[in-house]
Order: structure tokens, then sequence, then C-alpha cells
């Protein structure tokens, strides 16, 4: 009866609401790098974070490879301890470069990644020895004036 | 006594408002309680789904799509002063996943099948089909009422996600085809800014929240609508306006919550 | 002679303090036709309501087939409603099914009867109004007449033992209005149910109905067979049966002086 083209309307329509939703997910959303594909997890100890935050990307050569899965302060060494999940198909040297940058002048921080030279693969819980900081805007400018104060 | 009077129809007013309120609670509770037959006999809901949610796709997406345009093309405007156009992707989605897509979608769901229900129940009693329903021992709670409800909640969040999506795309089409913003940095800007969890999940809640408050109040109005024409068109109105302010006050709300300090 | 069907012992109804019905008895033997009659606004449709228990009487009870319909709880009077078919004014289809599912409405409802015998059920009782082709069609799509005649159909779907009619006629032709009345004549003999119509169509009730109750201010001012109630010479069932315009029921309602309204000086 005419039953059956009401359901297949409203099938139709939880259908696409249900793909809407897997769509704002896995392509506007980040739960592709999530879940989707393996990772492991690496590590870099940095004496300032800045503003980076949980769920912030990891790049190489400008390429998401990861998320930055959790920030704490190290009180060992009193520096900030970064743990990222990084997509099992990117290996990286054991001398790859940790660094905090910025998309754009006040854009996300993110973490960026510059290999090295080694042989040696790192393995999922080792830390990158390599690191450097965020940039943070009052330490740039104060860098600055002492610079330009001893030049004269 | 002009004074005393007007204090009288104050009074009045106060205290046929607090019993409304009352009512009102009582008929959702009752809702609630009577759903078993909207989950056995799912048909009846998904009869209901068709009239609220297959019936309200139109609007949702063509609206969803032009927001989506006008967002791409305000956002680019303002972002292009900061030099930061690669941003788009990340200011059209947040702003649809987060407020825009679950706010609008309802207000336009309250409008388009929130006033057809009130007037709706409002006709069935009128013409005193509630009360033959009634007579032949058929609870019109269950049968009528629960039915719409669950429809409403259930096609709610499925229409403010494809009211985002429809939005990005509408993004999309303007941001990188038009105005020929990056595609790659349009996209992985989104990715990089939109938390599952944190915005399209909570957007899921915040329309199902919406969804439970504009189907309760549509219901609610027709059920307790004066059997007459004024009445129901009354009561329709009324749907419209208090959907309208629910949805915006929870909004504040939810979105108090859920965002704080992030 | 059985015991009546149904019994109204000394009734009593206000809406808030204002006095509806005063006292009233009735009692309705199985098997037959009666009619209520009376103005408009006599407290007709609230003796109608009290008998399908949607309201509680001030004072006094209606019993239903020895049941005391205001001791019941809700599954009890739902239980009770299953045997009973109530025709609204107007007839009360539902406006969002089809005709068929709405003479189906109560047998899915209520029973566990297989789609068939459903299918097979609902001709029937749309044959017998005379409606078989219609089953297809919406509510909107029928005349006045037809639509009360399949919310007949829909009234007597579960062959109930009573079965109630509010204004059955109003508003109908004179041949929908012939033949709603033979239906519900015929209906009533065909199910050996009890039948009551609440209505203020004298011509129509008289030819069809065995017992008529005259009401007038909340009171029973005549009762009798429509013989008895044709010959009568009680001034108000003379006015309400040749419906003449002045009587004991007057044309004015009550106001203050005429030529004090049209200020014309006295």
């Amino acid at each position: 009866m005419e039953r059956t083209t009401l359901d297949l309307w409203v099938g139709a329509f939880v259908v696409a609401g249900l793909g809407a939703l897997v769509v704002l997910a896995l392509k506007v959303g980040n739960l592709s790098t999530y879940n989707v594909s393996e990772s492991y997890v690496l590590q870099a100890h940095f004496t300032n974070v800045g503003g980076l935050k949980p769920t912030a990307s990891v790049r190489s050569s400008g390429v998401l490879v990861g998320r930055v899965t959790g920030i704490v302060l190290d009180t060992e060494r009193y520096e900030a301890r970064v743990t990222m999940s990084i997509d099992k198909r990117y290996q990286f040297p054991k001398d790859t470069f940790a660094n905090i940058l910025t998309s754009g002048l006040l854009g996300e921080q993110y973490i960026g990644l510059m290999p090295g030279g080694d042989d040696v693969m790192l393995k999922s819980g080792d830390e990158f020895k390599k690191t450097q900081s965020a940039v943070v805007l009052e330490d740039l400018i104060g860098k600055f004036f002492t610079s330009s104060v001893d030049a004269k | 006594m002009p004074v005393a009077k007007s204090l009288k129809v104050i009074g009045r007013r106060s205290i046929n408002a607090v019993w409304r309120i009352g009512y009102a609670s009582r008929f959702f509770v009752m809702t609630l309680f009577y759903s078993g037959t909207s989950f056995r006999r799912f048909r009846l809901t998904v009869k209901e789904m068709f009239s609220s949610g297959v019936m309200s796709l139109i609007i949702i997406l063509v609206s969803g799509m032009f927001v989506g345009m006008v967002l791409g093309l305000q956002g680019y405007e303002t972002l292009k002063r900061y030099g930061s156009e690669s941003a788009l992707g990340s200011l059209v989605a947040l702003s649809l996943v987060r407020e825009l897509g679950p706010v609008l979608a309802a207000l336009l769901f309250a409008s388009r099948a929130g006033s057809a229900m009130t007037a709706e129940i409002g006709l069935m009693k009128a013409t005193e089909q509630i009360a033959a329903m009634e007579m032949m021992a058929v609870n019109p709670i269950a049968r009528v009422v629960a039915p719409r409800f669950w429809a409403g909640v259930i096609s709610m969040p499925l229409l403010a996600a494809l009211f985002s999506a429809m939005g990005v795309f509408g993004g999309y089409v303007v941001g990188v085809v038009i105005i020929g913003v990056d595609e790659g940095s349009f996209w992985s800007q989104m990715q990089a800014s939109v938390d599952f969890q944190h915005d399209v999940l909570n957007g899921v809640i915040k329309s199902f929240v919406f969804g439970l408050a504009v189907t309760a109040i549509a219901l609610f109005e027709g059920y307790d609508a004066p059997p007459t024409a004024e009445g129901v068109s009354g009561a329709t109105t009324r749907t419209v306006v208090q959907s309208s302010l629910a949805i915006l006050m929870l909004d504040f709300i939810l979105t108090a919550f859920m965002f704080q300090g992030a | 002679m059985s015991a009546p069907l149904v019994e109204v012992r000394d009734v009593n109804f206000a809406y808030d303090s204002r006095p509806i019905l005063k006292g009233i008895n009735m009692s309705f033997p199985k098997g037959k036709l009666i009619a209520i009659m009376g103005g408009s606004g006599c407290g007709k449709t609230t003796l109608f309501r009290l008998i399908g228990g949607a309201i509680k009487p001030t004072r006094g009870e209606i019993r239903i087939d020895g049941q005391d319909m205001h001791e019941l709880d809700q599954q009890g009077l739902y239980d009770m409603r299953r045997k009973m078919g109530v025709l609204f004014q107007f007839g009360a289809l539902f406006t969002d099914m089809s005709v068929f599912d709405n003479v189906a409405f109560q047998m899915r409802e209520h029973t566990d009867l297989p789609e068939e015998v459903i299918r097979d059920l609902v001709m029937m009782k749309l044959h017998a109004v005379g409606l078989r082709g219609t089953h297809d069609l919406m509510p909107a799509e029928l005349s006045g007449g037809m639509a009360r005649r399949v919310a007949l159909a829909r009234t007597v779907a579960l062959d109930p033992m009573l079965i109630l009619y509010d204004e059955p006629f109003a508003g109908l032709d004179p041949i929908s209005l012939t033949v709603v009345g033979q239906l519900i004549r015929k209906l009533n003999d065909a199910l050996g149910a009890t039948s009551v119509i609440v209505t203020h169509d004298v011509q129509e009730s008289l030819k069809i109905v065995d017992y008529i109750y005259f009401i007038a201010d909340g009171v029973i001012v005549a009762e009798g067979t429509p013989d008895e109630i044709s010959a009568s010479d009680k001034p108000f069932v003379h006015q309400f049966v040749h419906g003449e315009m002045d009587g004991p029921v007057p044309f004015h309602y009550p106001g203050g002086d005429y030529r004090k309204d049209l200020g014309v000086p006295a």
C-alpha cells in the first residue's frame, strides 16, 4: 500500500541525517585522525608550550601526522611534557626536531616535526630529544630590546 | 480603585500562569509515561517522522546552504583584513556545528513542524476526534501525542546535522569555488579546529534538547487550545513564539555549560 | 422483562455552581431505541457525556449493565467503553486516516485480528452503511451525509451493546437524514444493541424511536412513546413537536425595557 513509500522517505531521511553526522565527524571534524588509522605515542619536553592545547595538530612538512593527546608538567625537570599520538604510517628518525609553531600571526599553535638524518627510527613511547619551545611574544619583544641596547 | 483592580488582574494572571506550568508539566510526564506505544508500534512514530522530519527537509537544506554561503562571504571579507583567509573553513564549520546549525534548524523546525503539530492536534480536539478516541477506549496521549513527540525528538538532531553539513558545503562553494580560497587549507584548517566530541557531539546534544523543547511546547499548546478557530490559531502563534524563546534561552544555558573555559 | 441496560438515578450536575441537570431519572431497556430531546442548551450533551463517563455527576448515579460508571477506575472505564459506541456530532472522523483505516481503527487498537480478517470486517461494516466503494477515500473527500454514515460504521465496528448518538441529524439534507435515521434503527435491531439518540430533530426521531424523554431547564418535562408524544397536549411538548415560535420557550431572551435600549423616552 501507500505506507511503503512513506517508509522509504523516512528511511532516506534517517540515512541522510546520519550521513550528515558522519560527514561532520569525519570530513569537518577530526574524528578521522583519532580512531580510523592506528597510531603510536611519542613524547617531547618543552620549556614552554605557550598556547598549545590538547588535540592540537602535529605536522611534518605541513602534513597532518598526528595530534597532541596530553600536556602535563614534569615535576622532575620542571618542564612541560607533551604526549602525542602519531599515525602509524609515518616514522621519524631519532634526531627529529619538535618545534612549537604558530599558524599565521595569531593562529593556533601546533607541533612541527623536522626530520633529521639518523638511521634509527623512533618507537612508541620514545621521546624527541631536540625541541624548541613556543615563541612567546613578550620574550620576543624583550629580546629585541636587549639586543638593540647591546648594539649601542 | 484602579490600583486594587490591576493588582487583582496581575494576581489572577500569575496564578493562571503557575497553573498552566503545572498542567504542562503533568502533560509532559504523561507523554513520557505513555510512550510505550510509540516504540512498540514504531510505525506510528515513523508516520509522524514523515510529516515533521521529511516535510521539513527542503526548508532545512535550502536554508542551511544559504546560511553557509553567507558565512563564507562574510567570513572571507572579515578574515581578509587579518590576512588569514585560510581560516575560513574553520570559521564556517565552527559557527555552524556549534551554534547556527542546531539553533537555526530548531527555529525553522518550530515554525514548520511545530506549528503544524499544534494546529493538527488543536483541530483534532475542536472536531471531537480526541474525545472520540477517548470514547473508543484509546488513550489519545499514547496514540496521538507520544508518537509525534518522539518523531520530533528523533528528527531534530538529524535535521540539524543536515543543516550544518549543507552549510559547510555552501561555505565551500562560496569560499573555495567562487572566491578561490585554497581548497587544501580550507579543509585542513577546518579539521584542525573542529573537535568531534567538543564541537560535533555538543551540537547534537543541543539539537536534541531543542527538539525536546519544541515538540513538547507544540503538542501541549495544541492539546490545550480552546476548540475554536481563534483558539487554534492563537495556540499556533504561541507555539512559534514560545519555542523560539525557549530555543534561544536554552542555547545560552547549554553554551555556558559546554564551552566554558574552552 | 430483563433489567434495563442503563439506569440514570436522580442525577444532578452543575458547572461551577450553575446547575445544568436537576434530579434526572431514566431507564433504557435492552434492545430499545431511545431519544433524549430538548432545545439547544438544555443539558442534553451534558447528560450524554455523563453516560459516557467523561464527567462525574455532582449527585446521583449512572449504572450501565449494573456497573456504576463513576466507581470505575481508568482501566475499568476503558473496558466499559469498549462495549460502547459513540457517534459524535459531525462524525469526528480521524482526518489523517482513510475511510478504511477509520473503521479499522478500533479493531487494530483493541484486537489482535490478522489484517485479512480486519479487511473483511471493515468491508462488511462499510457495506452495511452502503459505502463499501469509498474505502480508500479520505474523510475530506466525503459529503456530510456520507461522512456521517462512515462514522456510523466506525461506531458499530466492535458490535457495541450500547450506542450513543450525539445529534446524528445535525446539518444533513433530507435524503441523508432519512438514510441515517433508518440506518440507526436497522443497526440497533441487527446488533441487538441499545441506542440513545440526543437530538432536537423531532420529526425524524418520532419515526424511528421507541421512547422519548423531553428535557427543559435540566428536568424531564415529558416522556412517552412517539404516539403519546405526538398526541400530547402539554404546552412545551406541543410547541416543540410543532416547532412554534413562541410558547413556554420564549422567543425573547430576557432583557431590559426595549424602549430604554432604543433610547425612546418611556
